[in-house]
């Protein structure tokens, strides 16, 4: 198994109320899944924990990847062995965009891409993310990730608050590295990302910090679409 | 102008006596190799001036632009030399202001003298080091610039010291005339017991430019500075200062402008890194004189990287009648703890984030330089976020 997630639990810092309660996920190498869910369920959460943020508090269960659990690796030794994420809502960071690239791809011994693919040519001589829109940043976000290479992807709705050209051009991004043979936990939180690729894997829907659904991708969004999460919360599927 | 904090005991420091040193031919290269940290290349360039303690001991000015009518010497062989250099000597700055100007004016140790004649424009920048080699030496400098009509040069200084405790002194006059532009890069690195005092007054005539732009790599024991600007119809001023304070080091830095003439643009700029138990005031005072159509703008940053160091941001604004705009911002704070995270999450150390944020922060001012000359100034920012 490429990655695996076992029976997970997780506080915030500071905080005595658990975020996730026992989740449970595994992905084979070149597998998509989409996590859904409402707000507040514990999507983001998941995903800062398997990257390692600090104040994320893991009380039980464990990460493995490729075989070897990694509760206790920093974020950058995360991201060495091959786990990248682009986050949902990133700071703006008093930092040239263009010099970031430089830093990746010499730490990840990796070559940039092209800047035009994703439509960011005006924005890398700014700081990064000082006053982009949002698909400005959603595709730079992807960008960067891009460059590391990455085994195992971690998407945080990379397609909230895009226009229509941006989404399609962050779907060809996330083919990629399906091209690439990368595995990809995409969390998305209206599924119009979905539209745009060809195969998800599975699709596992999470309510207050467990998983409660996890099957074929077309019949979960359509039950969504359709009733809403409310239908998995009275514990239906 | 020496607030208690910041106090010197002047007397405790050799002034010497005036020596006859023979300029060399090859500067050796121990200095060479410390030059070169802020950002002075004595085997490339057109125009050098090198001072070692009180003594010039290199000199290089290309026949082309001697021919030009371009000068680089000491400033007291101009006043030996050239009647009216006399002229622009204590003009923009009085000797009588402080201690600091008035011990400059006793001893008189040098300094350098550049003249750019009208409507000539230098692409490649001049040099000038005043370096420090003598333990417990007093370096009091005096320094003329003059930039005649139209004419356009940059210019690096670099200072720096090998001895553990000296006192330097540095009196600048600029003088800027009609349209013309002096782009004024200066770099300091020094020792933790240096002081040092520079003082720098430019006067920048109808429709002129200044670039004045101040890299502090390590400041010294106490650092006290704040150059000023006086605009005339049409000028434009532009004054960074970029600084890492450490260890023990009282830093008071900034910019001063005085908008004398209507159409007048001018900014100050002041970014501080503080660590350790060092502090540091940043000052910043537009103001103009009379009712002109001016418009300034004041930024003080700080970031502070101990719980022990400390951060003052005294911005200043004072304008008579409708016609100015003044604005100015200041902030201090520490690393944002989601901008640290979310680089540890890209793959690098908590050290190589703090690098890359601090690195960021230090920033500001290049894209006001020439081409040629960002390179060396970026390599200093470099080693400035590195190490900390």
């Amino acid at each position: 198994m490429m990655f695996k997630v076992k029976d997970l639990w997780v506080k915030v810092q500071g905080h005595d109320k658990y975020i996730l309660k026992g989740v449970n996920l595994s992905i084979c190498k070149g597998e998509v899944h989409v996590l859904m869910g409402p707000n507040g369920s514990g999507k983001s959460t998941l995903l800062k924990t398997i990257i390692g943020m600090p104040q994320y508090k893991i009380t039980r269960g464990a990460i493995l990847f490729m075989g070897k659990e990694i509760n206790n690796l920093q974020p950058y030794e995360r991201a060495k062995i091959g786990i990248g994420i682009a986050f949902q809502n990133p700071p703006s960071i008093r930092v040239k965009t263009e010099y970031l690239v430089k830093l990746i791809t010499t730490k990840f011994r990796t070559k940039p891409l092209p800047y035009e693919e994703y439509r960011i040519s005006h924005l890398v001589g700014r700081d990064l993310y000082d006053g982009f829109s949002g698909g400005e940043m959603k595709r730079t976000e992807m960008y960067l990730t891009m460059l590391q290479r990455p085994k195992l992807a971690l998407l945080d709705e990379p397609d909230s608050g895009v226009d229509v050209d941006s989404l399609a051009l962050i779907a060809k991004g996330i083919e990629q590295l399906m091209e690439e043979g990368a595995s990809i936990l995409l969390v998305t939180h209206l599924g119009y990302i979905l539209k745009y690729l060809d195969i998800v894997t599975e699709l596992h829907v999470m309510i207050n910090g467990k998983i409660v659904y996890s099957g074929e991708p077309e019949k979960a969004l359509n039950l969504i679409l359709t009733q809403g999460y409310s239908y998995f919360v009275k514990g239906g599927g | 102008m020496d607030n208690k904090e910041l106090k010197v005991d002047f007397s405790r420091y050799d002034y010497g006596e005036k020596e006859a040193i023979e300029e060399v031919e090859e500067i050796p290269n121990e200095y060479k190799e410390k030059a070169k940290e802020v950002g002075i290349e004595v085997d490339k360039g057109e125009g050098i001036y090198f001072q070692i303690d009180h003594n010039v001991i290199y000199q290089k000015l290309i026949e082309r632009l001697r021919r030009k009518g371009v000068i680089i010497m000491s400033v007291g062989e101009a006043l030996r030399r050239f009647a009216w250099a006399k002229m622009y000597y204590w003009r923009a700055l009085s000797s009588r202001s402080d201690k600091v100007s008035k011990i400059a004016e006793e001893y008189r140790r040098n300094g350098y003298f550049i003249y750019v004649p009208p409507r000539l424009k230098l692409d490649e920048p001049i040099q000038a080091c005043l370096f420090i080699a003598k333990q417990n030496i007093a370096q009091p400098v005096h320094n003329l610039i003059i930039v005649g009509d139209g004419a356009e040069v940059t210019l690096i200084t670099g200072c720096t010291a090998i001895t553990e405790e000296a006192l330097h002194i540095g009196v600048s006059e600029f003088y800027i005339s009609n349209n013309a532009k002096l782009t004024f890069i200066m770099i300091h690195n020094w020792t933790p017991k240096i002081h040092v005092r520079p003082r720098t007054g430019v006067i920048v005539g109808k429709g002129g430019i200044f670039i004045n732009y101040y890299v502090n790599m390590r400041p010294g024991i106490t650092l006290q500075m704040l150059p000023k600007a006086i605009l005339y119809d049409g000028a434009k001023a532009y004054l960074t200062s970029i600084i890492k304070s450490g260890g023990e080091a009282l830093v008071d830095i900034g910019g001063r402008i005085i908008f004398k003439g209507n159409d007048t643009r001018g900014e100050v700029i002041t970014r501080s890194v503080a660590m350790d138990r060092s502090e540091v005031t940043m000052r910043g005072i537009l103001k103009t004189e009379g009712n002109v159509n001016a418009r300034g703008h004041l930024e003080c940053r700080g970031l502070l990287l101990s719980d022990s160091a400390k951060a003052i941001a005294i911005p200043q604004l004072e304008a008579r009648g409708m016609r100015a705009n003044l604005t100015h911002e200041a902030a201090i704070g520490k690393i944002s703890e989601k901008e640290l995270n979310y680089l540890m999450a890209k793959g690098f150390t908590e050290e190589e984030a703090v690098s890359i944020i601090v690195r960021g922060f230090l920033e500001a001012g290049v894209e006001l330089l020439p081409e040629n000359v960002r390179e060396g100034v970026r390599l200093a920012l470099d080693s400035m976020a590195k190490s900390l």
